[in-house]
């Protein structure tokens, strides 16, 4: 992290730091993990900032939450060389790099109207993660473009 | 074979679909042998959606095999009427019959109905999705006219909606075909059904018109633009009516051309069609059939 990003983004005590987002995504991770200020969770974010593996990335921190396994694997979808770090007493106590799930589940919506996880079933959806997409497991249908428009709200 | 449901034709291996064509020819060649076969055997059908010659060639196929069937008949005069969702219809059916038949409106119906029942299931069409049977009686009627290895096949008409079209063009993937689609360009291959031919390193290639193609075929598959599955009429009316052959168009083809129809037809393949030697789809329709009991008796026999 650059001298110029600390000054930007201060230091969480404990919580989540997201990193290495691609530029302009941050938003769309507050969406991932369900985040739209109505919770009441302090969050800091940094958008568009230099980096050397990126070009330009996005930063984001979650004072007091730690993300489930469910979140990382819709955010490797968005975000493939995002690193998480929990923060604990204002050290990192953890840093991991996200990896792709083989499939996720819960998370996105269909975007095929006429796909049975649509309708009132029991039944949550369920996507194959493809090298470039990811894929209903019950209509078949491949989302390439804008993954993150699809998260359930 | 050993599957406990038949949800898509992208699950049939070459070897399974060469058991299921090879049996059905020893069943056609000899109903009578297959006739107690699974006496008192119960067949449950669900139909959501309109049918004659899937349901039908389905309650055939039990029945010649010695079972019968229970049928849930219209949805009008169901559960379904009063709200149940397919989990629960398919879970209360599976307590009346030793396999279940499911044609449904909503794409992944048949694979998401199978997570819930342990009696075998056979996706009988779900929307645009898959009509894995369908795809069987057709391989069959290939072989039996044209061999299903080195031939040049030509699908015509809606390819986008057309569920028959997704599961023949997969299943097609596992013979040596050269597989040429015919349509308008608002009715071509959808991506994911492109995308899985592009995986199995099918050989494919797309046209918006037949007459260039046709002296090449083996094989010319006709289908119906469903007017169903439009979202609006215009868009449907734009396209029907195009992608029709009649008998003079036939004159540029092979004498051996097969030409086939899942059927119903509109107006897509001329009543003067009927009287040529290429017209194949009656045969086509007959064989659903012999291949019913085909599967249904490899189905029953590895679920007992």
């Amino acid at each position: 992290m650059t001298d110029e990003t600390k000054l930007r983004v201060s230091k969480i005590e404990n919580g989540t730091v997201i990193d290495h987002v691609p530029g302009g995504q941050a938003l769309h991770v507050l969406a991932i993990i369900g985040i739209d200020g109505s919770g009441g969770e302090e969050v800091s974010i940094g958008m568009n900032v230099p980096s050397d593996r990126l070009g330009r990335k996005d930063v984001v921190k979650v004072e007091d939450r730690e993300l489930s396994q469910s979140e990382v694997d819709v955010l490797s979808l968005i975000a493939p060389a995002a690193t998480i770090n929990i923060v604990r007493d204002y050290d990192v106590v953890e840093k991991h790099r996200v990896s792709r799930p083989a499939e996720v589940v819960g998370v996105l919506t269909c975007p095929n109207h006429n796909c049975i996880t649509t309708e009132a079933e029991p039944v949550e959806s369920r996507f194959d993660v493809l090298d470039d997409g990811v894929r209903c497991v019950y209509c078949e249908t491949i989302i390439r473009e804008d993954i993150a428009a699809h998260i359930m709200v | 074979m050993r599957h406990d449901h038949v949800i898509s034709a992208k699950q049939l291996s070459r070897a399974d679909v060469e058991e299921v064509l090879d049996h059905a020819s020893d069943i056609a060649a000899d109903p009578a042998g297959y006739r107690d076969r699974h006496e008192g055997t119960l067949l449950g059908l669900l139909f959501f959606e309109p049918s004659t010659r899937t349901k039908m060639s389905f309650a055939a196929a039990i029945k010649r095999l010695g079972g019968d069937v229970v049928d849930m008949g219209p949805t009008e005069y169901s559960s379904v009427k009063k709200g149940e969702s397919l989990a629960d219809t398919v879970r209360v059916v599976e307590g009346y019959a030793d396999a279940l038949v499911l044609r449904h409106p909503s794409e992944g119906s048949s694979k998401m109905a199978s997570e819930f029942v342990d009696v075998p299931l056979i996706n009988a069409g779900d929307g645009a999705g898959q009509h894995p049977t369908q795809t069987l009686l057709d391989l069959y009627t290939i072989r039996e006219n044209a061999g299903l290895d080195d031939i040049t096949i030509g699908i015509m008409g809606d390819l986008k909606y057309g569920r028959t079209v997704h599961s023949l063009a997969y299943a097609l993937s596992n013979f040596d075909t050269r597989q040429h689609f015919i349509s308008p360009e608002s009715l071509k291959l959808p991506r994911n059904v492109r995308y899985d031919l592009h995986e199995e390193g099918a050989s494919i290639k797309e046209h918006t018109d037949l007459e260039a193609i046709l002296p090449s075929l083996d094989v010319l598959y006709v289908t119906r633009i469903q007017r169903e599955r439009f979202p609006d009429e215009s868009e449907y009316r734009e396209v029907a009516g195009e992608y029709q052959i009649d008998a003079d168009t036939l004159e540029d083809a092979s004498d051996d051309l097969t030409v086939m129809h899942p059927l119903p037809r509109v107006d897509e393949i001329a009543h003067d069609v009927d009287a040529t030697s290429q017209a194949t789809y009656f045969q086509q329709a007959h064989n659903g059939v012999p291949v019913r009991m085909a599967l249904l008796d490899l189905l029953l026999e590895g679920s007992r």
